[in-house]
């Protein structure tokens, strides 16, 4: 702990900084990669869609004696189709079949109970049609996109739109990764994955948020000299930010796993489990891009505004004078509270040549 | 920030007390439900989603026919007796859905209520009386009671009466009424009164019913037994009149007037809905109000003039205690919805229903007639049967999921916070209690439900409730290490903590509020969770959190900045004389968030690196 706390001093302060903005490039790489890889996946694999999403019934069979072979059997004599049968850790069958009526549904709960020793009161069924997933796939993109658009307006306004557009590129990369996964390892999609995925869509923005609020603090007035490039202070905001970051993800990600170990080791697949496997692997991802990618692009994107442009200039032709800013380096800086630019282990100006190469 | 903040913590603090003194006091108020409602996915039953589809196709559907769709089968699921049913609608027009949910009721039983046309059937009027129970009294005593007599409902007017409630009707032949249906004697038997009283004589048993909480009073024939039952049948509780009982039409029937304002002695029904083929209301040109043409298939066309010549002849409904009587009740699920009087045979299969009707009445009548009350299709789109065991497994597992959670949670923050992780911890813990609370009240008040969805976003809340401490910490510490005293970096933390918190928690009360209004189903609860433990947070930090840090803060044990207090300078980086540093330097500090400290701070921060 005393090192997590020593570690936030010198981040702060500057002493010790990961150079976030600038090895942009290289997070730009890994999440390309990953980002690739999860599209190519849906792709190729596609999404293992719930009945809920493609029609069908679902029958769980809770403390079922039969087998799975039997279970199959039933299922699939009763309903005339192809039937998929899982079972979970805690003893319950799930079967699923093609789209039924309610009628026959309630005869394939039947003889499923039959075959199973418990009674027909006890399976859990569900009977969903073919449209009503198309319907509710369609709310939910509706909905997403409502919100996209309110959120760029407020973004817009709090801060700007360029961190708007990081934001919502950020947010992207998260829904991407998410998604992706559930499609490289076959995890059935089921609305309480497509809630996972909502929330992921507030989180992902508070996260980034949190992190532009302090890019924005550190940047005010920042035309005003010529010791720091915007670069320089968005990454000190990130470095700044970073303790929060860590903590804030695992104090989000901690009751997340509650749910799964809980989910996984009491209930088998169900809500809790579909929604706790879609949030943390959102989370994570979510705590990745507002740190490695919305806050690289939005430097980026700032970076081609004329003044920021000459901002630059002005700061490397002040560098390249060598230890002139030694001497004046604290009298000067009107802009950050701390930044430690003229003293100490200092490492984002040296980075700060290799940033400007990249890009 | 710091000099306006002399007694005001403590203020807001009592006030967050106050607030929760309030929803304590009304959550468990004497005589109301303490409980939180439970949705099916915890406590079991089934769950169906109808999509409502137009009868004719390419229609679309309005929000009239959407919302007496939604009372239709409200009154259906009501006549279940389970308390905690619920009927909603989601979205509207084309897209909308309904959503019913009852509690330990099984998927056939459900389904089958819900689907079934409404029960719609025509029943030769056998008794008349009064809505009030009346005990023991034979039915024509009561009939012949004169507040009866005087009733608007079904008196004698050869014309249109003047009832206000345009149930006083007669039915006429229509003016294209043919006469190539000749009445034959065969169907007659149930209709006649003959017959009727030939069975009333014969004693038979009421059959049996099972025990459900409101019973239709129905019996093979008109025996005493019965009689003393529609006798004591009180027609002025809601619950008599309420429907949503479909009675077998094969048996009587003594049941109320729609209203609440006539009770029924009813024969076996002569003419089904089914013989129904069409209804429409109309103005007729030379009528004074609006009329429901009736047109019936053959079958109906032959019940129906062998009926009428029958009851033609018969004395007046309600007067004298005429049995039986020349009217008939058009009765829906269970309750008389309207009972004309026949003016004449009708022959040609082709009614007119006429009563001063207003032309919503007219149409109402005719939708009832032509639907069978349903003026939509419903095809059940989604069914999910949970059984109790289950659904009390399910509950069990999402709150030891959110205690356990909620305990990582509080450990972690007390490493790593100390002193001020207890703060976060009892804020958490408030924050808990006002969730507790306000779920109750939302529960009694708007009938609030916690499915797994809104536990499991409860459980995500617990996160994104702590990370606002956090954000607060962060801050206060980084104020600190930029030379400010505790007491003051309490306060001047806030200030930027709180652009930051209000900022984040507006995107995720923003997400929240679209989720809830654009989506169906669970993903409504959820978000419906989500906002409001968002908006809790929110509260909680501003009455609760920020304060008890400032009074804190001016203890002089934290203010000396102990390892415990999780804010030792030294290790956070400021001096540890900072505490008590001079009186300039506060000043300084406390003019907050404008970058304008940078000058002392890399003197103050110099070579701190004990950690």
């Amino acid at each position: 702990m005393s090192r997590i706390g020593g570690l936030g001093r010198r981040l702060y302060n500057g002493e010790v900084s990961i150079d976030f903005v600038g090895r942009k490039r290289l997070w730009y790489i890994i999440s390309g990669v990953i980002v690739l890889i999860c599209v190519l996946a849906l792709g190729f694999r596609g999404l293992n869609l719930g009945i809920e999403f493609r029609g069908g019934a679902s029958f769980t069979i809770p403390q079922a004696t039969c087998s799975i072979e039997e279970a199959r059997a039933v299922g699939e004599a009763e309903s005339g189709s192809q039937v998929i049968v899982t079972q979970s850790a805690s003893g319950s069958i799930n079967v699923q079949t093609a789209p039924v009526s309610a009628d026959q549904s309630s005869v394939i709960a039947g003889s499923l109970a039959k075959a199973c020793g418990v009674a027909k009161e006890d399976i859990k069924a569900q009977v969903v049609g073919p449209s009503w997933g198309a319907e509710i796939s369609k709310k939910a993109l509706q909905g997403l996109l409502v919100f996209l658009l309110l959120v760029t307006i407020f973004l817009s306004i709090y801060f700007e739109w360029r961190m708007a557009v990081a934001a919502l590129v950020a947010l992207a990369h998260d829904l991407v990764i998410t998604i992706g996964i559930y499609a490289v390892t076959g995890l059935e999609v089921t609305p309480a994955t497509v809630i996972g995925l909502l929330t992921i869509l507030g989180y992902s923005l508070y996260d980034t948020v949190v992190v532009f609020d302090k890019v924005k603090e550190n940047t005010r007035g920042i035309t005003g000299q010529s010791i720091l490039t915007y670069n320089d202070a968005a990454n000190l905001a990130v470095n700044q930010t970073l303790v929060r970051s860590i903590n804030t993800s695992i104090v989000a990600l901690l009751p997340v796993l509650a749910i799964i170990i809980v989910g996984a080791g009491f209930l088998g697949a169900g809500t809790l489990l579909d929604l706790a496997v879609a949030l943390a692997v959102g989370m994570a991802a979510g705590a990745y891009s507002s740190i490695f990618i919305a806050t690289p692009f939005l430097a980026q994107l700032k970076s081609r505004q004329p003044e920021m442009k000459a901002l630059t200039g002005r700061v490397l032709a002040r560098r390249k004078q060598g230890g002139a800013s030694e001497a004046s380096g604290t009298a000067v800086s009107g802009i950050l509270t701390d930044t430690r630019v003229a003293s100490g282990p200092r490492q984002q100006p040296r980075r700060q040549p290799r940033s400007r190469r990249s890009r | 920030m710091a000099p306006n903040s002399g007694s005001k913590p403590l203020r807001l603090i009592i006030a967050l007390a106050a607030v929760i003194a309030g929803l304590a006091v009304w959550a468990f108020w004497p005589g109301t439900d303490h409980g939180i409602r439970l949705g099916l996915d915890l406590q079991g039953g089934t769950q169906v989603i109808l999509q409502p589809k137009p009868i004719t196709p390419g229609a679309s559907i309005t929000e009239d026919q959407l919302q007496q769709t939604v009372a239709i089968i409200r009154q259906r699921v009501d006549g279940l007796g389970v308390s905690e049913a619920e009927v909603t609608t989601q979205g509207s027009g084309d897209g909308a859905a309904i959503v019913v949910a009852v509690p330990g009721v099984s998927q056939d039983r459900l389904l089958s209520l819900v689907q079934r046309t409404a029960l719609l059937d025509f029943r030769p009027v056998w008794g008349l009386y009064p809505p009030t129970s009346a005990t023991a009294v034979p039915s024509e005593s009561a009939s012949a009671s004169p507040s009866l007599s005087a009733s608007p409902s079904l008196s004698a007017s050869p014309s249109l009466s003047a009832s206000p409630s345009g149930r006083a009707l007669k039915l006429a032949t229509s003016p294209s009424a043919s006469a190539s249906v000749s009445p034959t004697t065969s169907a007659s038997a149930s209709v006649s009164p003959t017959t009727s009283a030939s069975v009333a004589a014969t004693p038979a048993p009421v059959p049996a019913e099972s025990a459900a909480p409101v019973q239709l009073v129905q019996s093979k024939d008109n025996s005493a037994a019965y009689q003393s039952q529609v006798a004591a049948l009180d027609c002025t509780n809601p619950q008599n009149f309420a429907g949503g009982r479909p009675d077998d039409p094969v048996l009587w029937l003594g049941t109320c007037e729609r209203d609440g304002t006539a009770k029924y002695n009813l024969q076996p029904a002569f003419i089904k809905g089914t013989n129904v083929t069409g209804a429409t209301a109309t103005l007729p040109q030379n009528g004074v109000g609006w009329v429901v043409s009736l047109t019936f298939d053959s079958e109906g066309a032959k019940a129906l003039a062998d009926a009428s010549t029958q009851l033609t002849a018969l004395p007046e409904c309600g007067a004298q205690g005429a049995n039986p009587c020349n009217a008939f009740a058009i009765v829906l699920d269970g309750v008389v919805v309207s009972a004309p009087r026949f003016n004449e045979p009708i022959l040609g299969g082709q009614a007119e229903i006429q009563g001063n009707f207003t032309a919503q009445e007219a149409k109402d009548l005719a939708s009832i007639l032509k639907y069978g009350a349903l003026p939509v299709t419903l095809e059940p789109v989604d069914i999910t049967t949970v059984s109790p065991t289950v659904g009390s497994d399910q509950l069990r597992a999402g709150i030891l999921a959110g205690l356990i959670g909620l305990t990582l949670v509080m450990i972690y923050l007390l490493i790593y916070y100390r002193v001020l992780g207890i703060i976060a911890v009892l804020s958490l813990v408030i924050a808990g209690v006002v969730t507790y609370l306000l779920f109750i009240v939302l529960s009694k008040s708007i009938g609030l439900t916690l499915t797994l969805a809104g536990v499991a976003g409860a459980i995500v809340a617990i996160g994104i409730t702590a990370d606002s401490f956090i954000v607060y910490f962060e801050r206060i510490r980084d104020e600190i290490r930029d030379g400010r005293s505790l007491r003051v970096a309490a306060d001047s933390g806030w200030v930027r903590a709180r652009r930051t918190l209000l900022a984040a928690d507006f995107v995720s009360i923003l997400a929240a509020a679209v989720l809830y209004f654009l989506s169906v189903g669970s993903v409504r609860g959820f978000a419906f969770v989500l906002g409001m433990t968002t908006i809790i947070d929110v509260v909680v930090a501003f009455l609760f959190t920020h304060p008890l840090v400032v009074i804190l803060g001016r203890s002089s044990w934290m203010q000396r900045g102990s390892r415990w207090t999780g804010l030792d300078p030294g290790r956070l980086g400021g001096a540890s004389v900072l505490g008590t540093i001079s009186g300039s330097r506060r000043r300084r500090g406390r003019t907050d968030g404008e970058g304008d400290g940078s000058a002392d701070a890399s003197a103050t921060t110099q070579g701190e690196g004990s950690a």
